[in-house]
């Protein structure tokens, strides 16, 4: 089988690979290269050293987008995951219309980000508007909008994943914590959290990268306004290469420690999760 | 028991207040598509009246400022083409791989995976460039490049899966005179079935839903539903809230008609790709 089906790497795997060598393995190795480099089209690359990684950290945009994006990946992912794990303990508990329910608070996951942005862009104006001021008017404003968003598009897939998690955990086991005369809440943290480790585990590392790499929430939303303090990592970058001419290869450098950033999240999972694998 | 069931009905009773806060958001929209695009801004939470209703004025003028319908045209026939060419290549390339056994197909493994800890914006810049030179900047170059970036997720997947199926099944097909081509369409591929719906959910999802890619590619030529929204706020100075709300509206619908249809498999295959990925 395996002998004969060598001959067929033509029909099975070039196809991919080829797409994969175009849109990613070249873009990824040509960006790594032009980010110590001066260029505008790509053909007229300079070798420039480390001067564009020391221009990305004397960036004021940069460190703000960078402050912005911690800052709010903190907060939604607390907050998400709270909310979340809460609809998914109410959701197991047999109520009437249970798969109702989570039908509705799983539906905004499917909707885009740039559509996303301007249904809250409306309703956050609107309420806004009492007071006299706009969602552009001063960044906390364009912050918190955003975590009412993120909240509202994440929230319902969480939960999905908390209450697979919850629906593994043996009935016997509850049964017993209870005879053993346990309350609700003890059986919530000595039963219940721990069974459910693998779920939050997942949750937490979908909601960190999931804020991290926002980009069309962001544009829609507030599109960095006002004066860009509301742009987060991954729109200052688009930024830096669409808006600024001579800037490329600035751009490129933000980009690498953009993915140097994602990267060290993934391992830390990848690390996290094996040992976990390993416990159990 | 009968505490209990009272304190059952103030968490249904609190449910259902949750779920209409849900929803709100989206009747709040479609609600002030049917208002005249001055009276929306400043008070969005109230009914439309015989002053303010404008009945589908918002729609055509909206439809007929983004090219909606041209936009809905290609977003559906970008995603659905690029769905197929991904679930199919894929799955071939993920079987390959699996059962031929070298140092070269490991280290295709390894990149694949690679990729997909890789933000966008990374290759954001570069790899349009190089889509450029190749000619991809078409809607039918955009399936290759969709190709390209879906591999990693998707082989992955695929891999994951094909790793469980028994060799034995493949080595009968074999002895029964089957190429492997035909051993691939005729048994692997139809036991691959579960694994293909999830993986074709996931990436429906993310193509039909993609802003960046499609905008910085074809934007300029053509645009998807996405990029036909975004360009209602850019094109015009003071944006036409009246058609903005009109085009979230006709955005949502495809959206809601396809979870409904396919709920059981989206649920699914949402849990499976998040274990996974």
């Amino acid at each position: 089988m395996e002998k004969r089906l060598k001959y067929y790497f033509p029909i099975f795997a070039l196809p991919t690979l080829l797409a994969f060598l175009v849109a990613f393995l070249i873009p990824f190795i040509l960006g790594m290269y032009l980010s110590f480099t001066e260029f505008t089209t790509v053909m007229d690359a300079k070798w420039v050293g480390l001067s564009n990684y020391a221009k990305a950290f004397g960036n004021k945009e940069f460190i703000n987008a960078l402050w912005f994006t911690g800052k709010f990946t903190v907060v939604s992912v607390i907050t998400i995951n709270i909310c979340a794990f809460a609809l998914a303990l109410l959701l197991t508990r047999g109520l009437k219309g249970s798969n109702l329910f989570r039908t509705v608070f799983f539906m905004p996951n499917l909707i885009g980000g740039i559509v996303l942005g301007y249904i809250w862009q409306l309703i956050i104006n609107g309420i806004l508007f009492k007071f006299g001021v706009t969602l552009t008017y001063d960044p906390k404003y364009g912050f918190w909008g955003l975590v009412v968003l993120m909240n509202w598009q994440l929230i319902g897939y969480m939960m999905i994943i908390y209450i697979a998690g919850i629906q593994n955990v043996p009935p016997e086991l509850i049964e017993a914590a209870k005879i053993d005369g346990a309350g609700p809440l003890r059986i919530l943290r000595n039963v219940i959290i721990p069974m459910i480790m693998p779920a939050i585990t997942i949750c937490l590392f979908l909601t960190i990268s999931n804020s991290f790499k926002l980009f069309d929430q962001n544009l829609a939303l507030t599109a960095g306004a006002p004066s860009r303090k509301t742009a987060m990592l991954a729109l200052d970058i688009f930024n830096t290469f669409y808006g600024k001419a001579g800037w490329e290869g600035v751009g490129q450098a933000k980009a690498v420690i953009f993915f140097i950033l994602v990267a060290v999240i993934a391992f830390a999972q990848l690390i996290f999760t094996r040992s976990k694998e390993v416990e159990s | 028991m009968k505490k209990l069931k009272f304190k059952d009905s103030i968490l249904s009773f609190v449910l259902m207040l949750l779920a209409v806060a849900f929803l709100s958001p989206i009747f709040i929209v479609l609600l002030n598509s049917f208002k005249g695009k001055f009276f929306i801004s400043e008070n969005p939470f109230v009914l439309p009246n015989s002053e303010t209703f404008v009945s589908f004025n918002n729609y055509i003028s909206g439809i007929t400022k983004t090219g909606f319908l041209q936009a809905f045209g290609w977003s559906l026939f970008i995603t659905v083409s690029s769905v197929v060419v991904i679930v199919l290549f894929t799955s071939m390339t993920a079987w390959y791989i699996t059962r031929v056994k070298s140092k070269m197909t490991k280290a295709i493994y390894y990149l694949l995976a690679f990729s997909m800890i890789v933000p966008f914006q990374m290759v954001m810049f570069t790899m349009t460039k190089v889509a450029n030179m190749a000619h991809l900047d078409n809607p039918l170059g955009i399936i290759v490049v969709y190709l390209g970036f879906a591999a990693g997720l998707s082989v992955f997947m695929f891999a994951g899966f094909i790793k469980s199926i028994p060799l034995e099944i493949e080595e009968a097909a074999e002895i029964d005179g089957c190429n492997p081509v035909q051993t691939y369409f005729l048994v692997v591929f139809p036991i691959l079935k579960p694994t293909a719906i999830t993986v074709a959910i996931l990436n429906t999802m993310w193509i039909w839903n993609d802003y960046l890619l499609p905008y910085l590619l074809i934007g300029n030529e053509y645009k998807t539903i996405p990029i036909a929204i975004q360009y209602l706020q850019g094109g015009y100075g003071s944006i036409d809230m009246g058609a903005m709300m009109a085009m979230l509206v006709l955005a949502i619908i495809p959206i809601v008609v396809f979870y409904f249809t396919c709920q059981k498999y989206i649920v699914k295959g949402i849990v499976a790709g998040a274990v996974k990925g």
